[in-house]
């Protein structure tokens, strides 16, 4: 087994105490920054990724993906205590975690939802230990049109596996391929939609599209809803954890189950919070007492966290081996990797792996870390929300800004920020997907360029991408994942005659 | 200790809720993506969107997106106005009241002060304002305590962006002032 011994030189890289520290650094961050409504992983992590440059390019992968891991443990806190979800994927742990705790079993809910997450973050990891190595390997044959071929299945997956409309989705996802576009034709050097502005030329960075899509729109919706936080307090006891942790392994097969419905969606592109919907819609259905699950069952609360926190990190699989990442937070990890100097992609394996698999090594070791911390200090991370909201507010607006400007140490982008913000707020309102955008602004260079790539093999000719097996085969599975939701209309109109 | 009490009541005494409605933004907004998609498809076409000596012409791939986004943002537009009619029984749903959009104003015109500010102020001195406008404004705090609260922000930034990451922000006239 080569990836054992891999995977224990990886342990040797995270064990540094330097990379410790950070570890511990980027839980607490994540934590909270999962518990502030208005600050989420993929934006806390566009913030803080200019000031990563100093850092070692493992160092500062270990610390962006903690701050990555306590996000999704610290969404469950707030939706559990106050019946906010500090993050999307926690909602569905809202339905049955602040039922639990109204009935003054919060500890019970934090303790059984910090542990799935534990569980579902494990699998996922185990899983990329040993699969992300062979899809590396196996993508190490990969050429042009076979990379234009994955890209456009992942894209096409987000189309045929929305939950709203498809149009939707196939408009915010052109609109940032676009944005993508702007600035210098990285092939002819040719301009390109900078209608002369010496600004634009630089192109539009998606770390300061991040921070204005998912900070400040997150900010003026938080303002419209009128946040008000009343929350149950809670304090978890060794005796509640090891009481839970008893109760646990009767639910195996849900862990199992959630996990896999997890991972699935994660390497498709689907995922975090689709994911977390699915796994709770699944434990309901196959429940012996459906009509129980929103009143305080401990199901309701292992279910979406496992499948939210597995799906989170297997989100990381197709961003290692492939360099295809497969949630927002995902790809603002691989803008990292391009800053500091790093080329995404399967030679990732071949050629840092140290990196690679120090990455890997920190995962196991954050989720154990991120356990013990949250379990410790839930009381004092609940008490950030009783921060009065006008202080936070303005506090993330001025972090936003100097993250925003920090990237380029661009005036400019803090005013693009402000307008992502509007443009993302209108967006949520009108549940226009914003994952596709940013996915498609972040690989919107590569894609075009393995498009141009492959034509330029073929001299023009679009055959090319169903020249052999390979390719042909995932984009006759991105087709098909296009198209899904008119096959789906299709049967149900066979299934329901109108 | 909520945002804002002293809106959160007037909006509950404006009887019927009225705002630009769901429909008009899905309009409103699907016509705007077909718009972006005009501009990028004309932009592609003025520096070439065909098959050059060296192969594609750098206008060849934003072509097609802009076909496909303006492709998209028609089916948009066909859903939104579907939409419409079948609700037309009811009151049309809102995309936000004025009420709401109203507190969503109150954060954005100061964030768009502050943005605007920057250049000529710095980000330290106007986030310190910032900080203490929104704790008077939105927290009922008083100038007493918000002012040396925003201060106390604006120093922090300055201390671990300034100093601990050495990441240079802009500074205006107070930071020159103080030797910086």
């Amino acid at each position: 087994m080569e990836e054992i011994s891999l995977l224990m030189q990886g342990f040797a890289v995270a064990l540094q105490w330097e990379n410790l520290l950070l570890m511990v650094a980027g839980i607490v961050l994540g934590v909270l920054i999962g518990v502030l409504p208005g600050l989420g992983g993929a934006n806390g992590i566009a913030i803080l990724l200019p000031l990563t440059f100093a850092l070692p390019p493992v160092s500062a992968i270990i610390l962006l993906s903690c701050i990555y891991w306590g996000a999704l443990f610290g969404g469950a806190i707030t939706s559990i205590l106050f019946n906010i979800p500090g993050e999307p994927w926690s909602v569905a742990t809202t339905f049955d975690g602040y039922p639990m705790a109204q009935q003054g079993r919060a500890a019970e809910a934090l303790t059984a939802a910090f542990t799935s997450s534990f569980v579902g973050a494990l699998i996922a990891v185990v899983m990329i230990t040993f699969v992300a190595p062979l899809v590396a390997e196996f993508a190490l044959k990969f050429g042009p049109p076979e990379f234009f071929a994955v890209m456009f299945l992942s894209f096409a997956c987000f189309v045929g596996l929305s939950r709203g409309s498809p149009w939707k989705a196939l408009a915010a996802m052109m609109f940032g391929f676009l944005l993508a576009g702007v600035g210098m034709d990285g092939v002819t050097g040719q301009l390109r939609m900078t209608f002369g502005s010496l600004e634009l030329m630089r192109g539009i960075d998606f770390l300061v599209v991040v921070i204005g899509l998912f900070g400040l729109s997150e900010i003026f919706q938080s303002i419209e809803e009128g946040l008000r936080f009343k929350g149950q307090s809670a304090r978890i006891t060794l005796g509640t954890v090891l009481r839970t942790w008893a109760e646990l392994p009767r639910h195996a097969w849900l862990f199992l189950r959630s996990s896999l419905i997890g991972c699935w969606m994660g390497i498709t592109p689907a995922g975090a919070t689709p994911a977390s919907f699915m796994s709770y819609g699944v434990a309901r259905r196959m429940s012996k007492d459906p009509s129980s699950f929103g009143t305080g069952r401990v199901e309701g609360v292992v279910a979406p966290e496992t499948a939210a926190h597995a799906a989170g990190t297997s989100a990381l699989l197709p961003m290692l081996s492939l360099g295809v990442p497969g949630s927002p937070t995902a790809a603002v990890l691989l803008g990292g990797l391009i800053m500091w100097g790093l080329q995404p992609g399967p030679m990732l394996f071949v050629e840092q792996k140290d990196f690679v698999w120090g990455l890997i090594a920190s995962m196991y070791l954050g989720n154990v870390v991120g356990l013990v911390i949250v379990l410790a200090a839930v009381p004092w991370f609940a008490a950030i929300l009783r921060v009065p909201f006008a202080i936070i507010a303005a506090i993330i607006l001025m972090v936003c800004a100097i993250g925003a400007y920090t990237v380029n140490s661009a005036e400019f982008d803090v005013v693009l920020m402000l307008v992502f913000g509007v443009i993302g707020y209108v967006m949520k309102k009108l549940d226009y997907p914003l994952a596709p955008l940013v996915l498609a602004l972040v690989l919107g260079d590569r894609t075009e360029e393995s498009f141009r790539q492959a034509l330029l093999l073929s001299e023009g000719s679009l055959a090319i991408f169903f020249s052999n097996w390979l390719s042909g085969g995932i984009m006759a599975a991105g087709l098909v994942m296009l198209f899904w939701p008119m096959f789906g209309r299709l049967m149900a109109g066979r299934a329901k005659p109108a | 200790m909520s945002i804002t009490t002293r809106d959160a009541a007037l909006l509950d005494t404006a009887a019927p809720e009225r705002g630009p409605t769901l429909k008009g933004m899905e309009i409103a907004t699907a016509v705007l993506l077909m718009a972006v998609g005009g501009v990028a498809i004309q932009d592609a076409l003025r520096i070439g969107a065909g098959w050059g000596a060296d192969g594609p012409q750098s206008g060849y791939f934003p072509f097609w997106l802009g076909l496909i986004l303006v492709g998209a943002s028609l089916g948009n537009l066909v859903a939104a106005l579907r939409a419409g009619r079948r609700a037309a029984g009811g009151g049309a749903p809102l995309f936000a009241s004025w009420g709401q959009l109203g507190l969503v104003a109150q954060v954005f015109v100061p964030t768009a002060v502050f943005v605007a500010v920057i250049p000529f102020a710095g980000i330290y001195l106007s986030s310190a304002v910032l900080v203490a406008f929104f704790m008077i404004r939105f927290g009922g705090f008083r100038w007493a305590s918000s002012l040396p609260a925003g201060a106390a922000a604006a120093l922090v930034a300055f201390a671990v962006f300034e100093i601990w990451f050495l990441v240079a922000l802009p500074k205006g006239p107070v930071e020159t002032w103080l030797g910086y």
